[in-house]
């Protein structure tokens, strides 16, 4: 997205130079980066190379301790969170969806678990149970609303974790691995919502090692290797490089059976019937 | 035989965690009464809070047997009105409480001084009618309290109680950690049971009981480890979509003419018993 004076992109997040450690161990090493608003960025990486450390980071549950991070121009720092206006704004503009969505869901009831974001955020009671409604029906989980989330299957959890950020109508969505533990129909549905995110007015972050959802939900894409992003570019840019795909272990040889009966090793990308 | 089937080879803490998983599994079918089409179902859940709790205070205070005996049937019958079987309450509330209480209450018809009923053959000791009445008091109030505890949670979806302790201006915070805690206890309590599941799929051959503590310690460290860093990154998620410290509720209960009437019913039978009870 461009600014409205044609003047180029129009950056949301600036990451310049961010170190994060945890105890001895090295996150993120002295990371650039910089998603510009409108744009799908997808974070590419094998599992501990920092992609989810990073989300965080831009979520403003965890700061660097080199380096700095600008949401829309302004530092994201603990202080700036300390003022209440500015932390209740950040909320309401950026939502993030946890890997895991059990950490996510810790409401009584699905309804319950959805409103907290509205309810947090001060809105009128009438607001908030419309919000709810609206966003349950878009998600096609209406009749999930008084159900308890541990009694949901991971694809049910997965979805009423993207409600409960979606209900908030955030212009910056992050997602932390969205397809990951989920059977072929759940994953399709969460590619299928990201599909039609595309040229719309939010931008998304998506963390991810799985490389077939890449050229769908993407329009810019980071490789990430040890805490470091070792190249950029669009999708088709970076999965025809099969040399960086294997040296940053998102591409590996294992043997294969193919209908001759022959059996070999060999690495390529899988592709699913849709 | 399936090794994981013989008790003999699993440790007390994996049997009690694997009891725990059932028990848990065991809670939320008996959430099943509650979708039932009853009366205590079709009450608001507020209502039903405050009615039970009159009458259970109501049976406390009580002084006679007869009123004890009346609050009884009066729960007995509610329960037949809310669809609740009695097959359940006698398992769940009524011979549990009776083996419970009979153990508390069993000395006192013999160590209540009074009128001497009859004696017990071969022992020669005294039973009073002081005595008796002694133990039906401990028994009948407990058995009536207990019954009204199980209907009301048989009866309404957990989430519903949470919501009603605010009637009683139970502090938002502190019915929020209560209904945490019920959901992560789910999740906590399976963790464990993957854990000693995962754990049995690869050994071979019996473990001695010290390696079998020294497992167990290890498990519970790990589970402790794992708790912590689930509990940091729900809060991380609570931050995450704006929680401040504050937890606003969503009340969506609607009191229409039954739940007066039914209020004004409770109120009727609890007042009636304290008085007749004095």
């Amino acid at each position: 997205m461009n600014n409205s004076n044609g003047a180029g992109p129009v950056p949301v997040f600036e990451v310049c130079g961010v170190t994060y450690r945890y105890r001895d161990v090295t996150a993120l090493d002295h990371l650039d980066l910089t998603v510009n608003a409108g744009r799908r960025a997808v974070l590419l990486g094998a599992n501990g190379s920092g992609k989810s450390t990073l989300l965080r980071i831009l979520n403003g549950l965890a700061f660097a301790d080199e380096g700095t991070v600008r949401f829309c121009g302004k530092l994201l720092t603990e202080d700036a969170f300390e003022n209440d206006g500015f932390g209740m704004e950040f909320r309401r503009r950026v939502g993030l969806v946890f890997q895991n969505p059990d950490v996510q869901l810790f409401s009584p009831t699905v309804f319950d678990e959805v409103a907290f974001g509205p309810l947090q955020l001060r809105l009128r009671v009438d607001e908030v149970r419309r919000r709810v409604s609206e966003t349950l029906e878009m998600m096609e989980i209406t009749h999930l609303k008084d159900r308890s989330p541990h009694h949901l299957s991971m694809g049910e959890k997965k979805r009423v974790a993207l409600a409960s950020v979606l209900v908030l109508d955030p212009e910056i969505l992050l997602l932390d691995e969205p397809t990951s533990a989920l059977d072929p129909k759940s994953a399709s549905r969460m590619i299928d919502f990201l599909v039609r995110a595309r040229g719309g007015a939010k931008t998304i972050v998506t963390t991810t090692h799985d490389l077939d959802i890449v050229e769908d939900v993407a329009d810019d894409c980071f490789v990430f290797h040890e805490g470091r992003i070792v190249a950029e570019g669009p999708p088709a840019q970076i999965l025809g490089d099969t040399a960086l795909l294997k040296s940053t272990g998102l591409l590996h040889s294992h043997l294969h059976v193919h209908k001759s009966g022959e059996v070999h090793a060999h690495s390529h990308l899988h592709r699913h019937e849709h | 035989m399936p090794r994981d089937t013989r008790k003999g080879g699993r440790g007390f803490l994996e049997r009690t965690t694997a009891g725990f998983v059932d028990a848990m599994e065991h809670a939320f079918y008996a959430e099943q009464p509650a979708r039932a089409d009853g009366l205590l179902q079709h009450m608001d859940a507020r209502v039903k809070l405050v009615g039970i709790l009159a009458l259970i205070v109501s049976a406390a205070a009580a002084q006679r047997l007869s009123v004890i005996a009346a609050l009884f049937v009066v729960t007995v019958a509610l329960a037949a009105l809310s669809r609740v079987p009695f097959s359940l309450l006698l398992k769940r509330v009524w011979i549990a409480v009776l083996l419970f209480t009979g153990v508390i209450a069993f000395p006192a018809p013999f160590v209540t001084p009074g009128e001497v009923v009859f004696q017990l053959p071969g022992f020669g000791w005294k039973v009073t009618a002081q005595g008796l009445v002694s133990a039906g008091y401990l028994v009948l109030r407990v058995e009536t309290a207990a019954t009204l505890c199980v209907l009301l949670v048989l009866t309404t979806p957990w989430n519903h109680v949470l919501k009603a302790l605010r009637v009683l201006r139970v502090p938002a915070v502190l019915v929020t950690v209560l209904g945490m805690t019920y959901r992560y206890l789910f999740l906590l309590l399976q963790n464990a049971h993957d854990m000693f599941e995962s754990r049995r799929s690869r050994m071979v051959g019996e473990l001695n009981g010290r390696e079998r503590r020294k497992l167990a310690a290890a498990s519970a460290g790990v589970l402790l480890s794992k708790t912590f860093d689930l509990s940091s990154d729900v809060y991380l998620a609570m931050q995450s979509r704006g929680y401040r410290g504050e937890v606003p509720l969503l009340d969506d209960f609607r009191a229409r003419s039954l739940d007066w009437a039914m209020l004004a019913g409770f109120a009727a039978v609890s007042v009636a018993a304290l008085w007749w009870g004095r």
